[in-house]
Formats: C-alpha cells, sequence, structure tokens
C-alpha cells in the first residue's frame, strides 16, 4: 500500500457508503414513508381520494398506505367540515396516533370553519390539535394536497429529530 | 278523489277542527286545532289513503302567539295527493300530540323538530335529541338562538363556542359578477351588494 491511497474505502463497498448527520438520514425515511390517517368529514374526503387514485397517485410521494388505525398513521390530514359533534373524536384519534406525528388541515373548514360560521361548526381544527400545514381550497384539488404534503415532507426535513425524540435520554447523561 | 275532495271531506267531518284553508299553486294547506291533529292524520291514513308522510317540520313565529306551527306533509302513493297540515302550539307549552305509531317515520322526523326547535310531541316513544348532542342546552333553530352559537359543554361528549360573526352572517347575494363580487361576505340585511368592479387579468 503507497502514501497516495492510505485510507481508501474497501473497494467492494466504495460508493454504496453515504456520509450523512443522524437527524438527516431519519428525517429522510420519515419524510418519504408518511402513512396517512384519512379523517374524511365531509366533501375534501373526495378530493383526498382522488388524490390516492391513479390519475394523481399519492403513492409517488411515499403516502400511499392509508391506515385507519391511528396507530399505524403518522400524518392526520383532516378532510372536511369538523362539526363539534366530531370535534373531541378527531381528538381523540389524534392522540392515539404515535408520536412522531403530523396534522394537514385540508381546505377551507378544516383551516377555519370555511363557510361555516354557526352554531355547529368548531372554526379550525387548530383550536384543538396542532396544525403542521393547512391547505386552502373549497375543497383543495389533488395538486394543492400533494403540495401541501411535500411542504410537509421540507418540513419534517429540517426537525430535530434525534434531540427530540431522545429529550429524556439526553437530559439524564 | 281530487285534492279539493278530500279537504272538503275533512273540513265536513271535524268541522272546527279543521280552522282554517289555504290553496295557493295547486297545494292545499288545512290548519288544524292541535286537539283534531291525531283524528285527522288517523282519519287521513286510513280512509282517505294518505299511507306516506313525507316530512314533519316547525315554523318559529318569533314574538307571535301562537308561536310555534308543526307542517306535516302527507302523500298518497295511490292517488298521488299531496296535502299539507298545519297545527300550531304555543311558546309555553310547546307540545303536540306524536304521529309515530300512525307513520313510524314521524319517529325521527319528530326527534329532529324536538332537537332543532324544542317541541316536545307527547307521548312520543323515544324523544331524544337526534343531531345535536345529549346535554346540549338550546334548540338551535329558534329565532331567539343567535347564529353565532352559544357557549356549552358537556365534558367528553363535545362544546361548542360562539364563531366569530366580523360584523354580520356571511351571505351570498343573487348578482351576477366576478368571484369578488358574489363571494360570501358579513351582510346585513338591507345592505347593498359590492359594486362590481372589474378585476385585470394577472
Amino acid at each position: 500500500m503507497s502514501d497516495r491511497d492510505p485510507y481508501a474505502y474497501d473497494s467492494k463497498i466504495e460508493g454504496n457508503i453515504i456520509f450523512t448527520q443522524l437527524d438527516t438520514a431519519i428525517n429522510w425515511m420519515r419524510s418519504n414513508s408518511l402513512w396517512p390517517m384519512p379523517m374524511g368529514l365531509a366533501c375534501c374526503a373526495i378530493e383526498l381520494m382522488a388524490a390516492g387514485a391513479a390519475r394523481f397517485d399519492i403513492a409517488r410521494f411515499g403516502a400511499e398506505v392509508m391506515r385507519f388505525s391511528p396507530r399505524q398513521a403518522d400524518v392526520m390530514i383532516v378532510a372536511g367540515t369538523v362539526t363539534y359533534k366530531m370535534a373531541l373524536a378527531v381528538k381523540r384519534i389524534y392522540d392515539q396516533m404515535a408520536d412522531p406525528k403530523w396534522v394537514i388541515a385540508m381546505g377551507a373548514c378544516a383551516s377555519s370553519g370555511g363557510m361555516y360560521r354557526s352554531y355547529a361548526v368548531l372554526q379550525g381544527i387548530d383550536h384543538l390539535i396542532p396544525v403542521d400545514v393547512y391547505v386552502s381550497g373549497c375543497p383543495p384539488r389533488p395538486e394543492a394536497l400533494l403540495d401541501g404534503l411535500m411542504r410537509l415532507q421540507k418540513k419534517i426535513m429540517g426537525e430535530h429529530s434525534f434531540l427530540e425524540q431522545k429529550k429524556e435520554l439526553l437530559a439524564s447523561i | 278523489m281530487k285534492l279539493s275532495d278530500v279537504a272538503d271531506a275533512l273540513a265536513s267531518r271535524f268541522e272546527a277542527g279543521v280552522s282554517g284553508r289555504v290553496e295557493f299553486r295547486g297545494e292545499t294547506t288545512l290548519w288544524l286545532q292541535p286537539e283534531v291533529l291525531r283524528p285527522v292524520c288517523e282519519f287521513c291514513r286510513d280512509e282517505l289513503g294518505f299511507n306516506f308522510l313525507l316530512d314533519i317540520s316547525s315554523i318559529d313565529n318569533f314574538e307571535h302567539e301562537p308561536r310555534y306551527e308543526v307542517v306535516y306533509e302527507l302523500y298518497s302513493l295511490g292517488s298521488g295527493l299531496h296535502l299539507r297540515l298545519k297545527t300550531t302550539a304555543t311558546e309555553d307549552e310547546p307540545e303536540v300530540p306524536t304521529v309515530c305509531d300512525l307513520w313510524p317515520t314521524a319517529n325521527w322526523h319528530e326527534r329532529e323538530v324536538w332537537d332543532m326547535m324544542g317541541i316536545r310531541f307527547a307521548r312520543h316513544p323515544d324523544l331524544r335529541r337526534i343531531i345535536m348532542w345529549d346535554g346540549y342546552p338550546y334548540h338551535p333553530l329558534r329565532k331567539d338562538f343567535p347564529l353565532e352559537g352559544k357557549f356549552s359543554d358537556v365534558p367528553d361528549v363535545a362544546f361548542t363556542e360562539p364563531a366569530p360573526l366580523a360584523g354580520g352572517p356571511f351571505v351570498t347575494t343573487p348578482v351576477e359578477g366576478t368571484t369578488e363580487v358574489r363571494e360570501p361576505r358579513a351582510r346585513r340585511a338591507g345592505d347593498l351588494p359590492p359594486e362590481q368592479t372589474f378585476i385585470a387579468e394577472p
């Protein structure tokens, strides 16, 4: 071995190793396999279904695995009008989701109550649970939802996942 | 059998019980005293062939007495006739007899009227709220209930808060124009629609 190539990789695996940060690796894995919890409450859910179907194909962004069990879901897509009658059920389902979890408020109603300024409708799901991405529209087109999903992916890429997840461990050291 | 024959038959049989009769564009409405509501309904179903109850609805004549009206839409599948019956209920005792035993479909219609308008139905087998949740303290379609709602809280079931109305109810007006003109805005009764403005294409 000469001095010129002192610390070369093992040539058999060279090219298959990537140096990165732990956060980046975790975030990359999380953001590209977001399993949605489809909280379909009104007509936005129809657009959500269209986003999942062949023409728009949410699978292109790794979010095709709709989980009707909150235990298995990463992102809740609140698609539709949240009535007060439904509000605590939505919160309960959100509470049942395992961390890390995110929320997309899809459409005007889930974001702000929309056209329902009335006694029966919660004026935005962010009164109850934290929302990461708001998607405007009434209802939003599937492209808008996909854009929201991509923005959520960008947001996840900027998170300090390791520090967040191991907060207790790091504090004990 | 024609609709006028039906109305005549009811008027001659129940006399003073049928307190009014309105004909408008081929539709006949009979006003009934609350006491004869059940006998009239029974007669309509058994003798006149009105075997289908289309709907029960209610009206709040706020600040007038009797305050409430209950409206029954009867239909005869045999003859294709449509008859409307109306009866009244007072503000102090908003109660009318049930017709659940005559038309089972009345069960849920009457529950809806109770839920939204607060009119009780005597001898209804299961008079619970149907749209709002048990424990909600108001009847939201009454005229003295504000559009934005009121505070309420039933722990672990549901809560409500008044909605921000920003100066008026959000209403659309039947005008032509761009989306900016047509879209719902906070408007009060008598407000003029905003002037139509030209929006240049970007």
